[in-house]
């Protein structure tokens, strides 16, 4: 398994009056309960692992946006630990703390978050002159990061003349021009239009196939966590209530908010060809084999094109057999049996 | 307010009580002086009991600038100091734009260098027009230059625009300054909120008298007192700026990993840029109406010509000189609004900037052998003066019965009656009336207030002047609110009344206020009237403003639902638009009611007997002690009026669910 690149265990951030009593410990029931309080993130612990796209799920208030500040240390957080790499960031001084964000963190804003005065390339250049880096080598780094989302041609450009798409283009090239091992993204699709949101989750996809970074994705949108994800994080009232898989939470909900929240799921993308089967070893009389990670939607058309099941193979191996009864059952929401 | 105590345990609104409250209250404003006499304690505030906050502050400033000292150095040498720091810069501005570099002083100075040629002044600015913005804009800054010229006001105005080219960015660079500092540590705002406050309610008049204490009768301590009056602006706008910064901005800034310095310069100031320049037009208009004020303690210039010919009333070459004033704030507010809109996109190579030095370098070089670019020739001026003059006397000749009928008709039945029953209303009941108001509208920390503020300037000793404040500021309000409201009302109706009312207002604003009493006297002569006239003319702007703007603002779907019922357009506005928009127009009338004391203040100019006079007499003997107090005191009426009028403007929105 990968090592675990970001982690954080016990992290508590309150508001409210009551709130500056319980720096650096847990609150008790009994201040919980006195109204004094309002708890953002919620005794929360998570394990991120290094190159995976791990996404905080959840409604607007339930505190995602909180955890991911608390994270970065953007907002200091009650009570708890984050670690990066084994190293507690909520320790650090301050001038560490600069350090770990100008070389190993990156972060993308829901609103963009790009400054008025500066163009194109300014803007992207921002975080390698910061750190002092002479004039020519960032411009030129800021120039592959901006061809690398597409934006060639624009440097020149200033936001206000850039439509939502383009001015997220520049947010997320800027936020990668300092190659960061590990990448904040806030709700970055949520203020475009549909269309565009599509296609820039897609150009996301293709950068992490390239990038491999360490990603912590934000998203009040549960379509989006299904297509980028490989882990997701369930909060609801600044609590994780769940972390798994799309397939896991879809099928097995720990709690009725989260099986609400999954129950209009479109199943065919989410369940695997493994969770449908039917376990079996024999290979007789099958139509052909399907890997067994694959999605329902890429190969329900073939199982039901086919009057046999056909084979779910995993390194080579036969482990179950997929009918046309299985894909209907799993499709129109029947759990299959657990063997 | 004894007589109150059962309403409370009542419960609710006590709706029928009310009137029966007013009338009470009332009653004992008018009944005690006929019972009591006017000598009686409780009528006017007797002598020996004025606390005499005058002489300790006179003590303390007298503490302040001859004894105070800092080990090192002494509090006043601290004031020449700063006082010789700033003469600098003004000295070479004024070297510049008026005097030319010479050597030696007095009648034995010798001319090195003559100042910028007329060609060169007037043609930056040009060329910053068409720079910032377009054909338009530079005509009308060309326009604005050549009457300068045209009207031989040449001279004066670069007097002033040099004291303004050196108040504006000093004002702005060290109000910028203060507004980073507040907006970065809570308990500095804490602290500033309330002085700035204060020192917009203070009439300026009243800052001139400590900065006259301090710094002597002096062009520098005239800028000073510029800065002073326009800085705050700046403190405001920059932390309103800052903080308008997007939250996702500053956190962007320290994701990237600024320093905390790098945050401010690189991140915040420069995405607060908008509202930042919106602070410095401000400044620059402050500083423009501190022209004519600023001249009373040592600026020259186009204010001390307005100063000088209203003191000779030699209003034809008062009329030029305020319009030369007004000019050059409509050129610099235009243009320095254009410099503001232009987008951080809007680059421009360095043509503009070689075109404007290669202006400068030929008018300077040719300057000395051609008279004409040099200095605007006198036989190419003229002047309306004699004319405005001529056209007065013939307007006392031929109106002089018409007008002084109205006057004295306006005099003997209005005015004079409503003086006395003002002065001579009894104290104890007047803070009572107010403590009752503030209570009604706001409850109790709001009466406590108003009797607070009442009481500061009843234990001071300036009643007298207050309530004769109060009544030429009341009736000019009145008067203001009589006309203007149905101008506003006329203008939300009807779009072409509108466009004109509007212009029409946008350039009484940019007038000086001193201006305003040039025609007043023209026509009624020194005294009240004409102080309630300028009054009415200058104060009558936010009604207009406030009823127009209320009107057209009511919510387009109630006035769709009332038309709807078969409201004829009278009914709409008298049952629908007006009872919406009264919120707002209260607030005009609160503007309202601070410009007119800010120009009941200035009309102390035109001999009126108030708290303006009083000031305007601490400035010319330097009396420090009476013209805080006086000041103070404009100050608590502003305040008392404006804490009312809110709380009500207030209540009436909760009562509309406006709010």
């Amino acid at each position: 398994m990968r090592p675990v690149k970001l982690a954080c265990r016990g992290l508590w951030k309150l508001f409210g009056p009551e709130a500056p009593r319980w720096r650096g410990r847990a609150p008790d029931a009994t201040a919980l309960a006195s109204g004094g309080l309002i708890v953002a993130v919620r005794d929360v612990g998570l394990e991120i692992r290094a190159g995976e796209i791990f996404v905080i799920m959840g409604l607007s208030g339930s505190g995602k946006s909180t955890l991911v500040r608390c994270l970065s240390r953007l907002v200091e957080p009650s009570a708890g630990a984050v670690l990066f790499e084994g190293r507690d960031i909520l320790a650090m001084r301050e001038a560490e703390l600069i350090e770990l964000r100008r070389h190993k963190f990156g972060m993308v804003f829901q609103n963009f978050a790009l400054l008025p005065h500066r163009d194109v390339l300014g803007n992207v250049a921002f975080p390698l002159e910061i750190q002092g880096v002479p004039r020519e080598r960032r411009e030129a780094r800021a120039r592959e990061v901006i061809a690398l989302v597409g934006l060639q041609g624009r440097e020149r450009h200033y936001p206000r003349e850039l439509s939502g798409g383009q001015q997220q283009r520049v947010g997320i090239a800027r936020s990668l021009a300092v190659e960061p091992e590990l990448w904040f993204l806030d709700e970055p699709f949520s203020a475009l239009d549909p269309l565009i949101r599509r296609e820039l989750q897609d150009e996301f996809l293709r950068l992490q196939s390239v990038l491999h970074k360490t990603i912590v994705f934000i998203t009040h949108d549960f379509d989006e966590a299904i297509r980028l994800a490989d882990r997701i994080a369930i909060m609801q009232d600044g609590a994780v209530i769940q972390v798994g898989t799309a397939e896991e939470l879809v099928t097995a909900p720990a709690t009725p908010y989260v099986a609400e929240f999954t129950r209009d799921v479109p199943r065919a993308k989410v369940l695997s060809a493994r969770r449908v089967m039917r376990p079996a070893v024999a290979s007789n009389g099958l139509a052909g084999e399907v890997p067994a990670d694959a999605r329902l939607a890429s190969i329900a058309a073939r199982v039901l094109a086919s009057d046999r099941p056909l084979a779910v193979v995993e390194d080579g191996r036969v482990i179950g057999v997929l009918g046309r009864d299985e894909v209907v059952a799993a499709l129109i929401g029947r759990e299959p049996v657990d063997a | 307010m004894r007589e109150l105590a059962p309403a409370r345990p009542l419960g609710g609104p006590a709706v029928p009580l009310a009137p029966l409250l007013w009338a009470g209250a009332v009653l004992a404003l008018v009944a005690p002086p006929l019972l009591l006499g006017d000598k009686h304690w409780a009528i006017s505030w007797p002598k020996p009991w004025i606390v005499p906050l005058k002489a300790w502050i006179t003590a303390f400033m007298t503490w302040l600038r001859d004894d105070l000292s800092f080990g090192l150095f002494t509090f006043q040498e601290a004031t020449r100091f700063l006082s010789w720091l700033l003469g600098q810069p003004l000295a070479l501005a004024g070297a510049l734009l008026a005097d030319g570099f010479t050597r030696g002083s007095g009648s034995d100075a010798v001319l090195l260098w003559p100042p910028l040629p007329w060609l060169a002044v007037a043609g930056l600015p040009v060329l910053a027009a068409l720079w910032a913005g377009d054909r338009r804009l530079a005509l009308l800054v060309a326009v604005c230059f050549a009457y300068l010229a045209l009207f031989g006001q040449w001279a004066s105005a670069m007097t002033t625009l040099a004291s303004i080219a050196v108040a504006v960015p000093i004002g702005v660079a060290v109000g910028l300054l203060i507004g980073i500092a507040a907006f970065r540590r809570p308990w500095l705002e804490r602290v500033l909120t309330p002085l700035l406050d204060l020192m917009q309610t203070v009439p300026i008049f009243a800052y001139l008298v400590p900065i006259l204490w301090f710094f002597g009768f002096s062009p520098v301590a005239a800028m000073i007192g510029t800065i002073v009056f326009a800085m705050p602006a700046m403190i405001r706008n920059t932390l309103l700026a800052l903080r308008r910064v997007p939250v996702e901005t500053v956190e962007f800034g320290r994701m990237a990993g600024c320093t905390r310095r790098q945050l401010l310069w690189k991140v915040q100031v420069p995405s607060a840029a908008p509202g930042l320049m919106l602070g410095v037009n401000q400044v620059i208009m402050l500083s423009l109406n501190m022209v004519i004020i600023a001249s009373m303690i040592g600026a020259g210039g186009l204010g001390f010509d307005v100063l000088r010919a209203l003191r000779r009333l030699d209003l034809g070459a008062g009329l030029e000189a305020a319009v030369a004033i007004t000019l050059l704030a409509i050129a610099l507010d235009r243009l320095s609004q254009a410099v503001a809109a232009r987008g951080p996109g809007e680059r421009s190579g360095p043509g503009w900037l070689l075109i404007a030095a290669a202006l400068v370098a030929a008018a300077w070089l040719v300057g000395p052998v051609a008279p004409a670019v040099q200095r605007w020739p006198d036989a190419w001026t003229l002047t309306t003066g004699t004319a405005v003059n001529e056209a007065m006397i013939w307007l006392n000749l031929h109106a002089f019965d018409t007008v002084e009928a109205a006057k004295g008709w306006l005099l003997v039945n209005v005015m004079v009656p409503l003086k006395r029953l003002l002065v001579g209303l009894p104290w104890l009941g007047v803070v009572a009336a107010l403590a009752l108001a503030g209570w009604r509208l706001g409850g109790w920390r709001l009466a406590a207030t108003a009797a607070g503020l009442t009481l500061f300037i009843v234990v001071t000793g300036q009643w007298e002047y207050a309530m004769v404040t109060v009544y030429l500021c009341g009736l000019g309000v009145l008067l203001a609110g009589l006309f203007g409201m149905p101008v506003g009302i006329w203008a939300s109706r009807s779009e072409p009344v509108h466009r004109v009312v509007q212009a029409v207002i946008d350039t009484l604003q940019t007038l000086p206020s001193f201006a305003y009493l040039i025609p007043a006297v023209m026509l009624f002569r020194v005294g009240d009237v004409a102080a309630l006239m300028a009054i009415v003319a200058y104060a009558v702007v936010p009604v207009i403003r406030y009823t127009d703007h209320g009107i057209r603002h009511v919510e387009a779907t109630v006035v769709e639902a009332a038309r709807a019922m078969g409201c004829t357009r009278g009914q709409i506005l008298r049952k629908v638009q007006l009872p919406l928009a009264l919120p707002e127009i209260l607030l005009g009338v609160n503007q309202t009611i601070m410009f007119a004391l800010a120009m009941v203040v200035i009309t102390a100019l035109v001999g009126t007997r108030d708290l303006g006079q009083e000031v305007y007499i601490a400035l010319s003997k330097a009396d420090v002690g009476r013209g805080l107090v006086a000041g103070f005191c404009v100050a608590c009426l502003a305040m008392i009026a404006d804490r009312l009028i809110a709380a009500g403007s207030e209540r009436l929105k909760a009562r509309l669910g406006l709010a």
